[in-house]
């Protein structure tokens, strides 16, 4: 494409950035709605048992009818999520820093912190219980173990990544060290935090479900459990659909951050990437 | 794609001239080795070996020789950025001890920082400086015009061409107007058009300034065009084989390849090579494997 052509196209207003994503995305809606036709027809024609599979518009009227209490519970589940979240984000992108700068920290925390992740962080959940009772804090604290260890790798490998000849370059400008870090380490590390940031906000969901699992009273796992030994079937599929609304949610949350802190990289990636999100 | 207005200079009838101006980058006994690992696993690359070198004020010098006989080494060396391991290295009659900051470099691939866009990431030059940069916008734009960059200001690295992103490096190096440009192959992801233009260019802007230049390139007839002297390095470990001043009146246009002096040094430095075996008389080609029957 020649400049002229390049400079030519105009900027998309915002209806028509909508329309575009819309657009994109028909395909993949068409198929997806298709997809709970055939469900709903084939379970219908063929006679399922409720109790192995629930027709869609049965999951929806019985999520109707208790929508108050599961979305209580939903509620609770997304402040789990989002306070084990926050603080997996706090605590690891300044350690990260930390690391990725001190060589004493290097040496001595890194380590353990590549230990550490070997261990199967979901059978923690029960010593939690132990340690923190049944309420809001073991979650939370399942939530941030499971999303801080791909934040802190990834932004770790992310401020290590200077390349040689960029920072050669900025040494000949005598930039001290801060302006240095603020001007060319940070921004070069943000494509690989927002990596890791991703990986942790769709790990945060699952962390959040298993430790009700282990022991709660409220939120979308407890429930989910109940309905479960009830066999009521479309509660549970109501559930496990909200369980993955709220986890696209924060998916995308972290995304659209991704898109305005560092739009030069989102475009770099280009179209691959748009089509599959 | 350049316009500086200059006057036709006659080439100083000897070297005295130039000699008389004072040394700004000297290197004495200057040689590198890299070593990596330790024990019985360390392994050591000289890279360059008793280097002596004297570039002048205001001097355009160039460096040829093979690929790995440690030009970039040297460049780096100068620049502050690599310590020698042996001899003296001095810039503007200061040793060098650490990175100099009163240059311009262009490294060998164009170190762009990819979350800017082209005009930004020359201004970055003077922002890492601790200057602000909006006085000198202007003055980025008019340098992006001569390396032919002007409609690309507003684009990012990963929208140019690597011949593009060369330019807008070079633009860059110019930017803070500092008295000494090292330029390590700053034409060599270039095309051939765009590198005659470029190296025009260039003498047009070094004739328009005084700035020091030290210039390294692969190709002879680049070094021969460009440069008062050129220096002939052998392959590693990095020695100066020969060290020619070039005689062609400047500017030196499209017809200076025709100028004697340009063929006899272009000629001098073939010569060198093919008895160094950098280069080889008649083409030797490795056979083709497997074989059709005739
Ligand atoms: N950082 C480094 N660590 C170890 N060895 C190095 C390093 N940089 C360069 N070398 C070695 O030093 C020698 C000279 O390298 P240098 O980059 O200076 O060559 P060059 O003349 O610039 O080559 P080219 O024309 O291909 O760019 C090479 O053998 C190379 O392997
Ligand atoms: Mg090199």
């Amino acid at each position: 494409m020649s400049a002229g052509a390049v400079a030519a196209l105009p900027r998309p207003s915002r209806s028509a950035a909508v329309g575009a994503w819309l657009r994109k995305r028909a395909g993949a809606m068409l198929v997806f709605a298709l997809l709970i036709v055939v469900w709903e027809v084939a379970v219908r024609a063929l006679g399922i048992k409720e109790y192995l599979l629930p027709p869609p518009s049965k999951v929806w009227t019985e999520f109707w009818k208790r929508h108050d209490l599961v979305m209580g519970g939903a509620w609770v589940t997304t402040q789990e999520i989002l306070a084990g979240y926050a603080l997996a984000v706090a605590v690891s992108v300044p350690l990260a820093l930390a690391i990725a700068y001190s060589r004493f920290m290097e040496q001595s925390v890194y380590p353990v912190i590549v230990f550490l992740q070997i261990i199967p962080k979901i059978a923690i959940a029960p010593l939690f219980i132990i340690w923190f009772g049944f309420g809001f804090t073991p979650k939370v604290l399942l939530v941030f173990l499971l999303s801080f260890f791909p934040i802190v790798v990834a932004s770790i490998a992310g401020f290590k990544s200077a390349d040689r000849d960029v920072m050669d370059f900025a040494r000949t400008t005598g930039a001290s060290g801060l302006r240095m870090f603020l001007k060319i380490s940070l921004p070069q590390a943000l494509p690989q935090i927002f990596t890791g940031l991703k990986v942790g906000a769709a790990l945060a969901a699952t962390a959040a479900v298993v430790a009700e699992f282990v022991a709660s009273d409220k939120g979308l796992g407890y429930l989910l459990l109940q309905y479960n030994g009830q066999l009521d079937t479309p509660m549970v599929f109501a559930i496990i659909v909200l369980l993955s609304l709220i986890g696209l949610a924060v998916y995308y949350a972290v995304e659209i951050i991704e898109r305005i802190a560092i739009p030069w990289h989102v475009s770099q990636q280009g179209a691959t990437h748009d089509a599959v999100l | 794609m350049l316009k500086v207005v200059t006057k036709a200079v006659p080439a100083p009838a000897d070297g005295d001239a130039a000699a008389a101006r004072r040394v700004y980058v000297d290197l004495r006994g200057v040689a590198k080795t890299y070593r990596r690992g330790h024990g019985a696993a360390a392994r050591a690359t000289h890279a360059l070996e008793a280097v002596d070198l004297a570039i002048r004020e205001g001097e355009f010098l160039a460096i040829v020789g093979p690929s790995g006989c440690g030009k970039s080494t040297l460049l780096r060396i100068i620049a502050g950025l690599h310590p020698a391991s042996e001899g003296v290295v001095e810039v503007g009659g200061k040793p060098v001890a650490g990175p100099q900051t009163n240059l311009g470099i262009v490294f060998q691939s164009p170190v762009l920082l990819e979350w800017r866009n082209v005009l930004d990431n020359v201004l970055v030059q003077l922002e890492l400086r601790g200057v602000d940069p909006r006085p000198y916008r202007e003055r980025a734009m008019k340098l992006l015009a001569q390396v032919g960059l002007a409609d690309f200001a507003d684009r990012h690295p990963h929208e140019l061409s690597g011949g593009m992103r060369q330019r807008a490096a070079i633009a860059r190096a110019l930017i803070h107007d500092a008295p000494l440009l090292l330029m390590d192959e700053p034409f060599g992801a270039l095309d051939a058009l765009t590198r005659e233009q470029m190296r025009l260019d260039l003498e047009a802007l070094w004739m328009a300034t005084n700035k020091t230049v030290l210039f390294i390139t692969h190709s002879i007839d680049e070094a021969v065009l460009l440069a008062d002297r050129v220096v002939v390095m052998s392959p590693r470990p990095g020695r100066i084989e020969q060290v020619m001043d070039i005689r062609i009146p400047r500017p030196r246009g499209l017809e200076a390849r025709r100028h004697p002096a340009f063929v006899e040094a272009a000629e001098r430095i073939t010569g060198i090579f093919l008895a160094r075996g950098v280069l080889h008389g008649a083409g030797q080609v490795v056979p083709p494997t497997g074989g059709d029957p005739p």
